[in-house]
């Protein structure tokens, strides 16, 4: 490939691969896959189960050995440490033909259309996803693999359990190859730009060490600021500052309570287990969050984090079905917000902070809020519109939103001020309560329906509900109790939008209206 | 005067009023199944929970007074660009999906509803909570409009 071939000229070994590897041919994954994935952890049990139940193993299989004792002592007794050792080969040589064939079985291709993957010994399997149809591709690096220089990639399909898996890949060639994966998927005509590269060492160790202390955001794809910087005591303060902490709490007061009250010390022993559940938790989200980043790049958003094992992924544009920015009660003092997204794809790999992939921002100051809303939202809402967000967002009401009529505190007694929508260009938005404060915008051209319903209540206050229907996630965009008349015109509006967004949408294909350079 | 009135809409095309029979054959079997298990409690000397379900049994039959009228009030209309859908008379619900949106067709016919050539089509989408069921439409009917619909859906062709 041409394109490829000008970029090799400025680093030398990776974009060859990356070519290789996107030439329509089939290809394998990196040698120490089927280690990497199971390997390890089956020889770690049976090391295990052996160590413990040795004595036990050998008496159910050879009991003749039981007199002897230790069958160690058996073999060196009776002269058979050539047999032994033959026998131990012959298991190792087995396991390592097993892994070699499922290596070789395991093969993927990439191709302008589409990614394929065949994998199995005895049940073939056969998976070809589209590349326009790409959902966000995730490189996950494990601590362990990392030693071995290696990298799963995930790539994300709409629907449940639809995603394509190549674990593993060269760690330095997932970065590349997940770039031409995008690329190809953009529509755009242009070739890829050149990678002005870092310097690879030639020495392996030189280059693990380099590659396992690089930043997550891969330097030449992405501007290598990250919009967004987790301090550190912000971090510890939105853990500890969570439902989790009011739930231990109520746990340790109601336990002191009743532990004193009767007298029954040893309850404290069944309290341990749910302490150290507590800590755990505290900890995962922790380190998960460790090194976050998030930033821009032509093809998406790409979001990294995580200090020993690291996880890095792109959603082009077009892939965020829904935004919500909320702040709980407990946040309000600090001014932190959260920000999530519905996505199509489901992804069983945890996102920052141990939370739901969907979740974006785990914790950040109206700033950082708003330049993640720039980051994500680019093509969907304008500079004004982001903007007005950021205003709702701490608004009492009174402002551009539609908000509920007084009657309607009957049934949203503190909230019905802020309680409200707004059509901005390109986007919807939702603004919903007062004390767990939520913005929800919903981009047009992802919207699947919508639906207006009313009930005997709302209907006796003449009131009505919206609901915009996206795929589903944590978000659901319902907003209730809106004022009929209203609710029936922001219902025909949306009906309208949507048709129209639907239509002069090219996402799919994001860079395809881009010049030919 | 409160209730929700869509401004410029066509006219509603409606289901077929056979439907009404289907949802009282269902209805009844549903009362009848309840009132039921509610005698035989009551004997076993459970009686809280007899009156229990003799209240729901109630509710049951006065929804079942209703029927008629409810499935006067399932209503759609195939707009240019998208499909419009209305059902409810207490809690009404009308839902508008572009056609582009449209990921499959189903369509059920129950038991009852066969019986009396009836079938039930289920528009889905990307998103779950959508729920565009129309009951109750001719089997001639329903095919037809399947079809005409997988067409729209082809020509306007909208991603995720």
């Amino acid at each position: 490939m041409s394109d490829t071939d000008h970029a090799g000229a400025v680093r030398e070994d990776v974009p060859e691969i990356v070519a290789r590897l996107t030439d329509g041919q089939w290809h394998r994954l990196h040698p120490a896959s089927p280690l990497l994935r199971g390997g390890i952890a089956l020889i770690a049990i049976l090391g295990v189960v052996v160590s413990n139940l040795r004595e036990r193993l050998v008496g159910l299989f050879l009991p003749r050995f039981d007199e002897e004792g230790d069958p160690v002592d058996y073999i060196l007794s009776h002269g058979i440490i050539v047999q032994a050792l033959l026998v131990i080969v012959g298991v190792l040589l087995v396991l390592i033909a097993v892994f070699y064939v499922s290596w070789r079985m395991h093969s993927f291709r990439i191709t302008n259309e589409v990614v394929e993957v065949r994998s199995g010994i005895l049940f073939r399997t056969n998976r070809k996803a589209r590349l326009d149809r790409i959902q966000g591709i995730n490189i996950v690096r494990p601590f362990f693999a990392r030693l071995f220089g290696a990298a799963k990639m995930e790539i994300s399909q709409a629907g449940h359990d639809a995603n394509v898996h190549l674990a593993y890949l060269g760690s330095a060639a997932a970065d590349d190859l997940r770039r031409e994966i995008l690329r190809l998927a953009s529509g755009t005509r242009n070739a890829a730009l050149p990678v002005t590269g870092v310097a690879t060492p030639d020495n392996l160790i030189d280059r693990r060490l380099g590659e396992f202390l690089a930043p997550e955001l891969d330097p030449d794809a992405a501007p290598p600021e990250s919009v967004v910087n987790l301090h550190l005591g912000r971090l510890i303060g939105s853990i500890l500052l969570s439902e989790a902490t009011l739930l231990a709490l109520a746990i340790v007061v109601g336990g002191g309570i009743w532990i004193t009250s009767t007298g029954q010390y040893y309850a404290l022993l069944f309290a341990l287990p749910s302490l150290i559940g507590f800590g755990g938790y505290y900890v995962r989200r922790f380190t998960r969050s460790l090194r976050y980043s998030i930033a821009g790049t032509p093809d998406g958003v790409r979001i990294g984090f995580g200090l020993l094992s690291t996880s890095n992924e792109t959603l082009p544009p077009g892939r965020i079905h829904s935004v919500e920015v909320s702040q709980s009660v407990l946040w309000r003092a600090a001014g932190w917000w959260q920000i999530r997204v519905n996505r199509a794809s489901h992804s069983s790999s945890r996102g920052a902070a141990n939370q739901a992939n969907t979740t974006i921002l785990p914790v950040g100051n109206l700033d950082d809020a708003r330049r993640v809303l720039e980051l994500m939202l680019p093509d969907l809402v304008g500079e004004e519109a982001v903007a007005v967000i950021e205003k709702g967002l701490v608004s009492r009401g009174n402002d551009a939103f539609t908000t509920s009529p007084r009657r309607a505190a009957w049934l949203l007694p503190l909230s019905w001020r802020r309680n409200g929508f707004l059509v901005v260009s390109g986007s919807l938005v939702l603004r919903k309560g007062a004390i767990w404060r939520r913005i929800i915008i919903v981009p047009q051209p992802r919207l699947q329906s919508v639906a207006l319903s009313q009930g005997p209540v709302l209907r006796a206050l003449g009131l009505a509900d919206v609901h915009l229907h996206t795929v589903s996630g944590p978000i659901r965009a319902t907003l209730e109790a809106i004022d009929k008349d209203a609710a029936v015109g922001f219902f025909g509006e949306v009906a309208q939008l949507a048709v129209l967004a639907g239509q002069n949408d090219t996402s799919h294909r994001w860079r395809s209206g881009e010049a030919e350079a | 005067m409160n209730r929700i009135e869509l401004p410029q809409t066509g006219e509603w095309r409606r289901v077929s009023p056979k439907l009404v029979a289907v949802e009282l054959v269902a209805g009844a079997v549903f009362l009848l199944a309840v009132s039921a298990v509610g005698v035989g409690l009551w004997y076993l000397g459970v009686g809280w929970l007899a009156i229990g379900l003799w209240a729901v049994a109630l509710v049951a039959l006065i929804n079942l007074a209703f029927t008629p009228r409810r499935v006067r009030a399932i209503g759609y209309q195939l707009r240019d660009d998208d499909l419009l859908f209305r059902r409810g008379i207490m809690w009404q619900r009308f839902v508008a999906v572009p056609y582009g949106r449209m990921q499959l067709v189903d369509i059920n016919r129950g038991p009852i509803a066969r019986g009396l050539g009836l079938s039930e089509l289920k528009f889905v989408t990307a998103a779950a909570a959508a729920g565009v069921t129309i009951p109750g439409l001719p089997e001639a009917e329903a095919d037809e409009l399947r079809d005409h619909l997988v067409l729209l859906a082809e020509s306007r062709r909208a991603g995720l």
